[in-house]
């Protein structure tokens, strides 16, 4: 499979796998199937009446698919906090849901301005939210360590200046 | 407690003309953050917020929120409450503010959801 494009060296890398999870991922990095189903989502920039939309979306899918209710919730909320940070803090991007028989794999890339400091941007409680976002109710400061709570793997790849790729997966059975 | 029990409680308005007022409500969380309500929330529960915009209502297809108390007065836009409406959620407004609306229902009974 696709798993986890090709890392740019030059970039800044996160990975966090969730404990246990290691053989699980070592297992998908090392198939070569396609995804059963993909769903596309474009997220433009501050566009909060449609920000969540995708997340949505993908979640009612895999609710018909019959996927447990706790795991779907968990999709659900990582996937919402990353669309809501492309639409918060980036020129836009897109989304992208690779669903497979037995996990999820969805990919956030946006048109920069990147992340800096990643190590800084996932500390709960820090946010570089600006006065909009802030009015939504965003910019607790929780949206990554959100993601990385609620995902079996996570990976961000960034700079300043660049786009930003973050891109996680939730198996199905728990 | 129902929803009704809330309602009266909190001297509420029900807002929009769906709403099921006869649900069961088993606890509440209360926050203006929305990643606070995302990262709280794992079982059915009240939400008391004072934020009114769409994503409010948005969250509600991420996590299972029963129903949404707008506090200090707060009404949101007729978009909002017909988003609510599409999605069978019942949404209400009190006057009273986040501490009071939280205080009554905790001493009424309601428990805190499990964080």
């Amino acid at each position: 499979m696709q798993a986890c494009v090709a890392v740019k060296y030059s970039m800044a890398d996160y990975w966090n796998i969730a404990p246990g999870m290691e053989n699980a991922l070592k297992e998908c990095f090392s198939r070569d199937a396609e995804a059963d189903v993909t769903l596309e989502f474009s997220i433009p920039e501050k566009d909060f009446n449609n920000a969540g939309k995708g997340s949505s979306e993908v979640k009612n899918l895999l609710k018909r698919l019959g996927v447990d209710s706790e795991v779907l919730r968990r999709i659900a909320v990582a996937s919402y906090e990353a669309e809501i940070n492309v639409a918060a803090h980036s020129h836009g991007g897109e989304m992208t849901s690779l669903i497979y028989d037995d996990m999820i794999h969805i990919k956030f890339i946006d048109e920069g301005p990147g992340i800096a400091d990643i190590a800084q941007a996932m500390v709960p409680g820090y946010s570089t939210a600006d006065d909009l976002v802030r009015e939504f109710g965003f910019g607790a400061g929780l949206g990554l360590p959100n993601i990385q709570k609620n995902s079996d793997a996570l990976h961000i790849s960034s700079a300043a200046g660049e786009s930003t790729l973050l891109e996680f997966l939730v198996f199905f059975a728990q | 407690m129902t929803l009704q029990e809330i309602i009266t409680l909190l001297n509420a308005e029900v807002l929009g003309t769906k709403a099921d007022t006869d649900c069961q409500v088993p606890c509440a969380f209360a926050s203006d953050l929305i990643s606070d309500i995302l990262m709280c929330t794992k079982e059915p529960t009240l939400l008391l917020t004072g934020l009114t915009n769409n994503q409010v209502v948005r969250l509600s297809d991420m996590i299972d929120v029963v129903a949404i108390v707008f506090v200090r007065g707060k009404r949101p836009l007729q978009d909002v409450i017909e988003m609510a409406e599409e999605r069978g959620l019942p949404i209400i407004s009190t006057r009273m503010t986040l501490y009071r609306s939280s205080g009554i229902l905790f001493n009424a009974g309601l428990r805190s959801c499990k964080i």
